[in-house]
């Protein structure tokens, strides 16, 4: 299975009528079991490509080739979760074939066990982010979408939560695209990192880390971050040269 | 207990009022029990009551149900909110009456009549209340439902319906007071039973003993229907919110 993504651009029209390019050309690829890794500066329009990716969004040029039966598992910036549903119903309702003991797990190893009854409003931002995981991976997803999953959690949650995508994605074979801006997240869970510019965006360098995810020990992640800043540094004179 | 006590006191206040201007022109709390005693052994008070009732649920059901489905396709598609729009606007504001006079002129003094006449004076209110809240519809739960391709009757039943709770709660709540006040005019103006009938009569005859029997059981019926059915309603929709202190 194969996600390609092409897009030729795309333009926004303001309300003051002027129109915007939010997306310059990007093209990249992503095959089963990989992750990939959008990383950009605030506002540089990785959001317009996630809703492009996902089908929300038809109004582009370029094209999306994804398996048409492919299932998709997102985790919004925010958790979108339904106020007037339980945890427990939450997760069912986008997974509704997902078996008890699968579920009893997913939220064992999110640690929701004590919270399957509760609202979400009864919940606090990483309990929230936590059942947006579980109902991301309760679907099985073939192509698996993270947008700033650990976005405002503190360093400690925001570790756990890591290992714990981690784990999940090496449990199955699932395309996973996460888009943050944190080079930490992205040297420790990508396989392959795409740096946009800022808007409108545009991949200036794609990175493979060559490592396999469970062999990066914290010296391995040292050095990668090391020589990948050495290289945005570099990119960033140059093209200020150019 | 302090419903009971509001009561007690309304009862207290017309009683003395009674007794200052005369059993004429407002009867004494008794006085009125005792002709709805008579009526109600006799069994016309249950007939014109029940009449009336059929009459509210039916026009009430017709009009909440058609309106919620416009509502709710004005909400969604701009089409049909601007071919709508101007007919909803003369819909609001033509007169209750000229509805039921024009109804009973062009369909004849019959059951059908009255009733699309009632639920026409409803249906704009519940429009107007159902597009509010369509258009107040989270856009983000729809993306997130349509990314985990949740099935369109899913989707309405736990992402959209429940926004819609509240607003459909308010339609019910202000459709049936409405529907309370127009169905006496229509049964007064055509039809030969129901409480506005009786009490076409009571006004014909100065009867007043009857006139407020009737209106006062109508009142009662109207409380317990509230208290039984529409708060419950009110307060499962809400159940989710986070409690008021």
């Amino acid at each position: 299975m194969r996600l390609e993504v092409e897009i030729s651009g795309k333009t926004f029209r303001s309300a003051a009528g002027g129109t915007h390019e939010v997306l310059a050309p990007v093209k990249f690829a992503l095959r089963s079991g990989e992750v990939g890794v959008l990383i950009g500066p605030s506002g540089c329009g990785k959001s317009t490509m996630l809703r492009i990716i996902l089908g929300l969004d038809h109004d582009f040029a370029g094209r999306i080739a994804r398996p048409p039966e492919a299932r998709i598992g997102m985790v919004f910036q925010e958790p979108r979760l339904l106020p007037w549903r339980s945890v427990e119903q939450n997760v069912r309702l986008a997974a509704p074939d997902i078996a008890d003991a699968r579920l009893a797990e997913l939220f064992k190893i999110l640690e929701l066990e004590a919270h399957r009854d509760h609202y979400p409003g009864e919940l606090s931002l990483g309990l929230a982010r936590r059942v947006a995981l579980a109902r991301a991976f309760a679907v099985e997803p073939d192509i698996l979408v993270l947008d700033e999953p650990l976005a405002s959690l503190d360093d400690a949650l925001a570790g756990r939560l890591r290992d714990e995508i981690a784990t999940l994605v090496a449990s199955r074979p699932v395309m996973t695209l996460l888009v943050t801006h944190s080079l930490d997240d992205a040297v420790r869970l990508g396989d392959r990192l795409f740096f946009l510019s800022p808007r409108p965006a545009r991949i200036v360098a794609e990175v493979p880390i060559g490592l396999p995810r469970d062999t990066r020990g914290e010296a391995e992640i040292a050095a990668i971050k090391t020589s990948l800043a050495q290289r945005i540094q570099g990119d960033r004179t140059e093209r200020d040269v150019s | 207990m302090l419903r009971l006590l509001s009561f007690a006191l309304f009862l207290a206040i017309w009683w003395i009022a009674a007794l200052f201007v005369g059993g004429a022109k407002l009867p004494s709390p008794p006085a009125v029990l005792q002709v709805m005693i008579a009526e109600a052994s006799s069994g016309a008070l249950f007939l014109h009551l029940g009449a009336t009732l059929a009459r509210v649920a039916l026009a009430f059901v017709l009009a909440m149900s058609l309106g919620s489905a416009m509502g709710y396709l004005m909400g969604r598609v701009k089409l049909a909110d601007r071919l709508g729009d101007p007919w909803l606007i003369l819909l609001l504001n033509l007169p209750a009456l000229v509805v039921i006079v024009l109804a009973y002129i062009w369909a004849g003094l019959s059951e059908a009549a009255a009733i699309a006449a009632i639920a026409i004076n409803k249906l704009p209110t519940a429009i107007v209340t159902l597009r509010e809240g369509t258009r107040a519809l989270d856009r983000s739960l729809d993306e997130m439902a349509s990314v985990f391709a949740m099935p369109r009757w899913r989707a309405f039943r736990h992402v959209v319906l429940p926004q819609l709770a509240p607003y459909i709660a308010a339609s019910a709540r202000s459709g049936l007071s409405l529907v309370w006040k127009i169905v006496l005019v229509a049964e007064l103006l055509g039809r030969p039973n129901g409480v506005g009938f009786e009490i076409g009569v009571a006004f014909q005859l100065f009867d007043t003993p009857r006139l407020l029997a009737y209106s006062l059981t109508f009142a009662a019926v109207v409380l317990v229907i509230e208290t039984l059915l529409v708060q419950p309603f009110e307060a499962r929709a809400n159940r989710w919110r986070p409690r008021a202190a």
